[in-house]
């Protein structure tokens, strides 16, 4: 379904990623993990047309998608939830879901249902549907974040760090629903520096390191070499609460 | 104060403050999406009184002259954003900052050339020229109309930006343009039409303006983009609502100093309102109503 082959992307003269390859299959849940820096979130950023490939080549069902505008990759299918979850934080909780059904074209009476599909799943989201998003929690917004992305019926789904920031009982509601959304068929790309959760549920997974893959492959021959290198990975409760930290300084963020 | 002179300078100050939140709208429109203080901004108001000019001798009824000039403001807007700001879009705020100064440049010297360096009288209809009499006091028509026709605009677009897919879709890049576009909505269409509502609010703003100078000039839009600039600062810069709170208060300052100030000093009116300005903004560099900006603005 997706292929990306060999590329690089650079931020002015740092190389961000040096020669990355992934394919994603339709129905999979894929995970991409790596530390801090490893070109994860780049990786997302290069497929959803955000930042420019230097080499390389990526494609979905055969139609490529380098030098594509952000809102034609969106019109192909793609869905990409950002690491900052990008929400509108002005926009009420229904406006924000309003946008996120932009591309369907099979009625207000469809979107309408899977909204009330979404707000049963989702029911602090029904709750405060006419709050603006920026007062919701840091949960509520990855909630809404996620549920906007699902209204649009993507046909591949890009997570960026669900988990980060979350208090850890948030955390374990996000790995449930990345794996419900799973076996519902949804197919998903997951980045996500909570390594030893992230290969639970993913069917495949791809390690990066310093814009290079450094293995890919199932989660339990993935797992061995993961522990030798978790110094570097994190993953620990260490590791998430430094990056909470760093989630609770951006703008708009209220920490879970 | 007597209750006929209160209300004379509040009607005043909301007549003049409501033209003034109507020029920093069709500013902060542009600015929200595209981060570009559009200092061509102006002059869209030059184009929409040059049309009311070169109609003067028109036999058609002033509304529709008023409608042409409007639409000729929104043309000028969309045509500049389409012709100069969507090609060095990609390049840099900076490239979209100085084009802006170029395209002003550019249609001051069009109107010089064309036209005349000096100034050219416009009709005015009859009707802004009225007193209207209510109870026992006497208020100008054209202030009543500037009011009313300014709260309607200012309803209808606050209905568009709600519930419209393309207003929330507005509002939205205005919070964070990439995302936006994650969405699927395009950024063509959207900056087009942020652009088309700034032409439109400096078309309507032209209409009041000539009306109250009686004439029209090829730098008739650097007051209006001076006000515009100052009334965003102030309100904060957070929004389109800052920009309307910041313009009705700098209607109230200046009808104010008209006011309060002796007779000699009336000239430096303008000075004693920026002085305020300072202050306000020493106090809360943020604007008035501080928002998402605030962090990168300080």
């Amino acid at each position: 379904m997706l292929t990306v082959t060999g590329v690089e992307a650079r931020y002015g003269a740092i190389v961000a990623l040096r020669e990355v390859s992934l394919t994603v299959d339709e129905g999979e849940l894929v995970a991409l993990v790596g530390s801090n820096g490893a070109g994860k979130s780049t990786t997302l950023a290069v497929i959803a047309g955000l930042h420019r490939a230097t080499r390389g080549s990526a494609a979905f069902e055969g139609t490529s998608l380098l030098a594509r505008a952000p809102e034609d990759v969106a019109r192909l299918g793609i869905s990409l939830v950002p690491e900052n979850r990008g929400i509108f934080p002005t926009l009420t909780v229904a406006e924000n879901l309003r946008l996120g059904s932009y591309l369907r074209r099979d009625g207000a009476a469809a979107v309408r249902r899977d909204l009330d599909g979404l707000f049963e799943r989702f029911p602090v989201l029904g709750q405060r549907r006419n709050q603006p998003a920026g007062t919701l929690s840091g949960g509520e917004q990855q909630q809404l974040a996620i549920a906007r992305a699902l209204i649009g019926k993507p046909r591949l789904l890009m997570l960026d760090e669900p988990s980060l920031g979350l208090a850890p009982t948030l955390v374990d509601r996000v790995f449930e629903l990345v794996a419900e959304l799973h076996r519902a068929g949804v197919t998903i790309l997951l980045v996500e520096q909570n390594v030893r959760r992230t290969l639970e549920v993913a069917d495949r997974a791809y390690l990066l390191r310093t814009g290079r893959m450094e293995a890919s492959g199932k989660p339990s021959d993935l797992r061995s070499l993961v522990d030798i290198e978790s110094v570097y990975l994190g993953g620990g409760p260490t590791a998430s609460a430094a990056s909470s930290a760093t989630a609770a300084s951006a703008p708009g963020e209220v920490p879970g | 104060m007597t209750p006929e002179f209160a209300l004379q300078y509040l009607i005043n100050a909301l007549s003049l403050g409501s033209l003034y939140a109507l020029m920093a709208l069709g500013m902060a429109i542009v600015f929200g999406v595209l981060r570009l203080v559009n200092l061509a901004y102006g002059e869209l108001i030059m184009v929409a009184g040059y049309t009311l000019f070169v109609l003067n001798d028109s036999p058609l009824p002033w509304l529709v002259l008023a409608a042409i000039a409007v639409a000729m403001a929104m043309l000028a807007s969309a045509l500049t954003e389409r012709i100069a700001f969507r090609p060095v879009r990609v390049n840099s705020l900076n490239a979209m900052l100085i084009t802006s100064f170029a395209v002003s440049t550019l249609l001051q010297n069009s109107a010089l050339l064309l036209v005349s360096p000096r100034t050219r009288a416009v009709n005015v209809p009859g009707v802004l020229s009225e007193n209207l009499a209510i109870g026992g006091f006497t208020v100008s028509m054209s202030n009543i109309l500037t009011i009313l026709v300014s709260l309607a605009l200012l309803f209808g677009l606050n209905l568009l930006l709600r519930r419209t897919t393309l207003g929330i879709a507005l509002r939205a890049a205005a919070d964070d343009f990439p995302m936006t576009r994650m969405l699927g909505v395009r950024a063509d269409r959207v900056i087009a039409t942020a652009f088309a509502i700034s032409g439109l609010l400096a078309g309507v703003v032209a209409l009041f303006w000539v009306a109250r100078i009686g004439s029209v000039t090829p730098t008739i839009g650097a007051g209006p983009l001076l006000i515009a600039l100052i009334a965003t600062v102030i309100g904060g810069m957070s929004g389109l609502s800052g920009a309307i709170v910041g313009g009705y208060l700098l209607g109230a300052l200046n009808v104010g100093m008209q006011l309060l100030l002796p007779q000699g000093l009336l000239d430096y009116r303008d000075a004693f309102t920026f002085a305020i300005v300072i202050l306000v903004l020493l106090v809360r560099p943020q604007g008035l109503i501080a928002g998402r900006f605030a962090a990168r603005v300080a």
